[in-house]
């Protein structure tokens, strides 16, 4: 496939004027529609998707954030409206399946929006990456993190909060690395700090920041990277990195990257 | 005088009794300052979740140096309290160890083997008490050490451990002086080598005394201890299992919904809706301002917790030295309700006393310190959520009061007017797949 065939994106609008339903509608979100760091997770996913044949569309500028950083900052007037505006987009396109790369996203759709009439079926990129790779739709041979050592950043909002541990661990494992485990990790999994819409605030005052300490707990796993699955993780990560200045020997990655470059997609 | 000792025994029992029901109805009371909130469903799910969290203690192993001593704790008290009930039976009927004979069949002496079991119990639990003591005075773990138990927590964790000290010497003593159960051929391993030690070649009389005094000891000890905790945070050992059973079934990461706001956006988004309306004098209030805005839930929480920490000890907010502890947010709510409680009890003003559990027991820096990570929710082991009162707080401070931190608000402004946290036009959401 070339470059231009694999980050093929259609819109729910178009699929639907061409009389087609896409089985998975992929929510990218806010930060992985405007955000320089996200958006290369969302291209990196899209092409996995397109390599792997998946039937699939986005919302496009009918999209609007989910509401989470609303809710969670204690404003439910306005989660409700965003999630009401949304469900009435995605019920009138009759969306049944929901991938996001956003764990935020993920929650808020699946647990949050079915009290307000939206209910769909909501699966995490990497949930979909594992039943990709379980049944042969992509497969990794010797990719270029072949024998590297890898730690992997459990999102709270995927892991504690919905209980997703194994799928990202699952699909890094399909690398062939050496996953190592923070001392922190799964169910007692260290916050990156961005949650409960800390990620646009400025955090309250304190003696160091939740994102050095983590970065500092990652970096004690001498890792060739940082594996990430969701967009505020990463860039907090990022951020914790490049304080210990080590940017240039290990790098922060979303699962689904790892998952694209290991197959030169 | 054996009328005498019956007398008293009934005198004191009763008494101690009337005085626990009077303070566990002021809890109640307390507690159902809280809002209604309905909680019978899925109850084969709630059931598994009590037997697994609260009496298998399985959220406990995830730190197994004080899981192990707890559960010797835990075990003991709950197997020694047997002998308690003969305590008791012996205490009405002017007996003396009314069950000896009865269970202690020929050539089995069950009653014997019983006691010898307890003994050693005894012993592990004296053990796990001196160890606890060590590693909150000695050792001082951070979060036994941590500034929000200075004062009255500490002493009250104090007295928790010294009373289990002392009824555990009174009940090892009440065996050892037991002439008739020392001299009947049965080797005891904790009394009968302290028989031999101390009271060996004491008179039948001065042993008597001994006995009736330690047992007296351990019968005024267990109903001291019976009516302190409703004042303690050792409370936990009854409210645990209510508490476990009732707690939150749903994904951690879901927030709980609320209709209030539905039946409002509903009829702003569509002109036709009509809201339910609202009852007589009922002005809608949003999130929760003091405690009786709260859910009875919430408040059953801050009377579960037992103040072990373990919250705040994996609070990721905490640990990086903010002011957030999620303990302190249980501790606060129960100082609420304490004195709401004491200000009713006095024909005060309770609620109305002009204070507020947001801005005066917890403050907007310790709010919005909180990631929303769930860390302390998952290390609570009792399914405590201090989670759902930062939030319902958070809810009345933004719904209610507009306060918030000015860029969280910038942020909220974008979502509203343009659909993202950010200032980028909704127009442009589409263009990464135009970028290369």
């Amino acid at each position: 496939m070339s470059n231009a065939e694999l980050l093929k994106v259609t819109t729910m609008a178009n699929a639907i004027a061409e009389g087609r339903q896409p089985e998975y509608l992929f929510w990218v979100g806010c930060a992985g529609s405007f955000d320089d760091r996200a958006k290369k997770v969302t291209k990196a996913l899209v092409k996995i998707l397109n390599f792997a044949g998946i039937d699939f569309a986005v919302l496009g500028t009918e999209e609007s954030c989910n509401g989470d950083p609303a809710k969670r900052a204690g404003n439910e007037f306005l989660f409700q409206m965003m999630a009401m505006q949304n469900i009435g987009t995605l019920n009138a396109y009759g969306v049944k399946k929901i991938v996001t790369a956003c764990p935020h996203c993920f929650n808020t759709l699946k647990n949050e929006y079915p009290a307000l009439g939206g209910e769909y079926e909501v699966i995490h990129h990497t949930q979909l990456l594992q039943s990709l790779l379980d049944t042969g739709k992509i497969t990794i041979e010797g990719g270029e993190f072949k024998g590297k050592r890898i730690t992997y950043h459990d999102p709270c909002y995927l892991g504690r909060g919905n209980d997703i541990y194994e799928a990202p661990r699952e699909v890094i494992q399909k690398l062939e690395v050496e996953l190592v485990e923070m001392k922190r990790s799964r169910a007692k999994g260290f916050c990156c700090g961005a949650g409960g819409a800390q990620m646009f605030k400025e955090a309250e005052p304190g003696n160091r920041e939740v994102n050095v300490e983590r970065a500092e707990e990652a970096l004690g796993q001498n890792p060739n990277v940082i594996a990430v699955g969701c967009p505020f993780c990463n860039t907090m990560m990022t951020d914790g990195v490049k304080h210990f200045e080590k940017e240039g020997e290990v790098k922060v990655l979303d699962v689904a990257e790892m998952i694209a470059q290991a197959n030169d997609l | 005088m054996q009328l005498v000792s019956i007398i008293a025994f009934v005198l004191v029992f009763s008494a101690a009794v009337a005085l626990f029901v009077i303070n566990i109805r002021k809890i109640i009371r307390n507690i159902n300052l809280g809002k209604d909130q309905t909680i019978n469903d899925n109850k084969p799910a709630r059931w598994r979740q009590m037997f697994l969290v609260a009496m298998g203690q399985s959220k406990m192993v995830a730190r197994p140096i004080p899981a192990f001593f707890h559960l010797i704790i835990y075990v003991g008290f709950v197997l020694i309290n047997i002998e308690v009930l003969e305590i008791l039976v012996d205490g009405f009927t002017g007996s003396h160890r009314i069950f000896m004979n009865v269970l202690n069949f020929d050539g089995f002496p069950l009653y014997n083997i019983a006691i010898a079991f307890f003994e050693v119990l005894a012993v592990l639990v004296l053990i796990a008490c001196v160890v606890f003591l060590y590693r909150r005075y000695i050792l001082k773990v951070p979060r036994l050490a941590h500034k929000d138990l200075d004062g009255w927590p500490r002493k009250d964790a104090t007295n928790i451990l010294a009373a289990e000290i002392v009824l555990m010497f009174a009940l090892l003593v009440m065996n050892a002086a037991d002439h008739t159960m020392q001299t009947a051929g049965f080797t005891f391993p904790i009394s009968t080598p302290l028989y031999n030690a101390i009271f060996h070649g004491m008179t039948e009389g001065a042993m008597h005394t001994v006995v009736l005094v330690a047992w007296w000891l351990h019968l005024i000890g267990i109903l001291a201890y019976l009516n302190y905790l409703p004042f303690s945070k050792h409370f936990h050992i009854v409210l645990a299992f209510p508490n476990v059973w009732y707690a939150k079934l749903t994904p951690k990461g879901q927030f709980t919904n609320m209709e209030s706001v539905t039946n409002e956006v509903k009829a702003m988004l569509d002109p036709s809706f009509t809201p339910p309306p609202l009852a007589e004098g009922e002005i809608p209030k949003f999130g929760a301002k003091d405690v009786n805005d709260l859910s009875w839930k919430n408040l059953l929480d801050a009377y579960s917790c037992t103040e072990c920490g373990r919250c705040t000890s994996e609070c990721p907010a905490n640990q990086t030295g903010k002011l957030l502890s999620p303990r302190r947010i249980m501790m606060a709510t129960r100082d609420r309700m304490e004195d709401v409680g004491k200000s009713l009890d006095a024909k005060g003003p309770g609620l109305a006393d002009g204070k507020s559990l947001l801005y005066d027991y917890i403050t907007p820096e310790e709010l919005w310190a909180c990631t929303s990570c769930n860390a302390c929710v998952q290390a609570c082991p009792v399914n405590i959520d201090p989670l759902n009162i930062i939030v319902e707080l958070r809810r009345s401070m933004v719904m209610e009061d507009s306060k918030m931190p000015d860029s969280l608000a910038l942020a909220l402004t974008n979502i509203e007017n343009n659909g993202a946290p950010w200032q980028f036009s909704p127009a442009d959401r589409l263009n990464w797949a135009q970028e290369n």
